[in-house]
């Protein structure tokens, strides 16, 4: 199988609607997530969610490890459970062929070394902006349709997940930067993006402003 | 604790004096930055110039008086890569075109020094002019191609060289 056979086999495996959201809800949950919180999110069973959630993790898009869930240690702590979270690794396709992301690192690569930090981060604030509307309406989906997975967290919207991901390993600075000033664009007055990394997601997160 | 620490070093030319109206900004967040670096997880120390505030009266090389230089010590290159890129320091970072030139050669290194090792400018300057000449390798390298610390039987390159900030400055 060559790149692409694998990459469908993989995204294949989200062809079955039940198992796509037992996915979506692992890949967007704040924390590993158990067998019966997953059955549970999604309206199955715990038999039919464990099927599911053990294909997930036969195709590696999900990892699995064991927690004792009832906080409880030593003897009559009852067995330690799997709980699942979504693994590391990216699977895209288009067909036809396209390669947005190549493009994206030769960009990247040429911004860089312009030394045209402020002028993405202009165009970022922009783009952020366009959508400032839709965000005051409604902020989580406006950030959940920009890929960033958000959750809340008290007064605070945390981003579980990073859309920029391969991009900023090679330009953290640039890629990051462009980043911040995306979501200062989007943010609507009430909210202030700040850095707050969560943990494999992105380092920014929005709090309430005091005053709204 | 592997018995190693990393050094790294990065230069910079200033878009203008430090006293001038481009680098004020710059200048007005140092004492913040420096000190969110010394509560970081993982930072061990930081070059400081004869006022020892911060390293701005520095300058590896006295024909440039734009020439700024930035050095530290750190636990691993992750407690780095942290603090330089996931705390506000990021904030500071992404302003880098307001007051830096982009700079066409290397203007970074890394490298492994034993723990309590503080590297003199000296010693920044050449690992500096490592990545520049050969590229990155186990003596001198970045944050895209790390190297690990070294096993604890090998003996790295650095010599003891005097630990201020006053060694002589390497040319570019």
């Amino acid at each position: 199988m060559d790149t692409e056979d694998s990459a469908f086999a993989v995204l294949g495996v989200l062809g079955d609607p039940v198992r796509r959201s037992l996915y979506r809800h692992v890949a967007a949950a704040p924390e590993d997530v158990g067998r019966d919180a997953a059955a549970e999110a999604v309206g199955i069973s715990r038999s039919l969610a464990a099927f599911h959630l053990d294909k997930l993790v036969e195709a590696g898009l999900l990892d699995v490890s064991f927690r004792r869930l009832s906080g409880r240690t030593g003897p009559g702590a009852g067995r330690p459970s799997k709980v699942y979270r979504r693994a590391e690794g990216e699977h895209a396709v288009s067909v036809p062929p396209r390669s947005y992301d190549a493009a994206g690192r030769l960009l990247a690569e040429v911004v860089e070394n312009a030394g045209l930090d402020r002028e993405l981060q202009a165009a970022a604030k922009a783009a952020g902006a366009a959508d400032r509307e839709a965000a005051a309406g409604d902020l989580i989906e406006a950030l959940r349709a920009r890929g960033y997975q958000p959750f809340r967290d008290g007064d605070t919207l945390r981003l579980r997940n990073c859309p920029f991901h391969a991009l900023v390993a090679d330009f953290p600075a640039l890629v990051c930067g462009m980043n911040l000033a995306l979501l200062e664009g989007l943010a609507p007055d009430a909210w202030s993006p700040r850095m707050d990394p969560c943990p494999d997601g992105c380092c920014v997160a929005l709090s309430k402003n005091k005053n709204h | 604790m592997t018995g190693f620490h990393l050094a790294q070093v990065n230069v910079g030319r200033m878009v203008g004096p430090l006293d001038g109206p481009e680098l004020a900004a710059f200048v007005a967040q140092l004492p913040e930055i420096n000190a969110l670096a010394e509560r970081s997880p993982g930072f061990v120390w930081r070059m400081v110039d004869e006022e020892g505030e911060d390293a701005t009266g520095v300058r590896p090389d006295e024909q440039d008086d734009l020439l700024l230089v930035n050095c530290s010590v750190w636990e691993s290159v992750e407690a780095l890569r942290n603090f330089t890129y996931h705390t506000d320091h990021l904030r500071v970072l992404t302003r880098r075109r307001e007051w830096f030139h982009r700079m066409a050669e290397a203007h970074q290194a890394m490298w492994w020094v034993p723990a309590g090792h503080r590297p003199s400018l000296a010693e920044a300057m050449e690992r500096v002019a490592m990545v520049r000449h050969n590229g990155p390798s186990p003596l001198a390298f970045t944050f895209r191609d790390p190297y690990p610390a070294p096993a604890p039987s090998v003996i790295p390159a650095p010599t003891a060289a005097p630990a201020s900030s006053a060694a002589p400055a390497a040319q570019l």
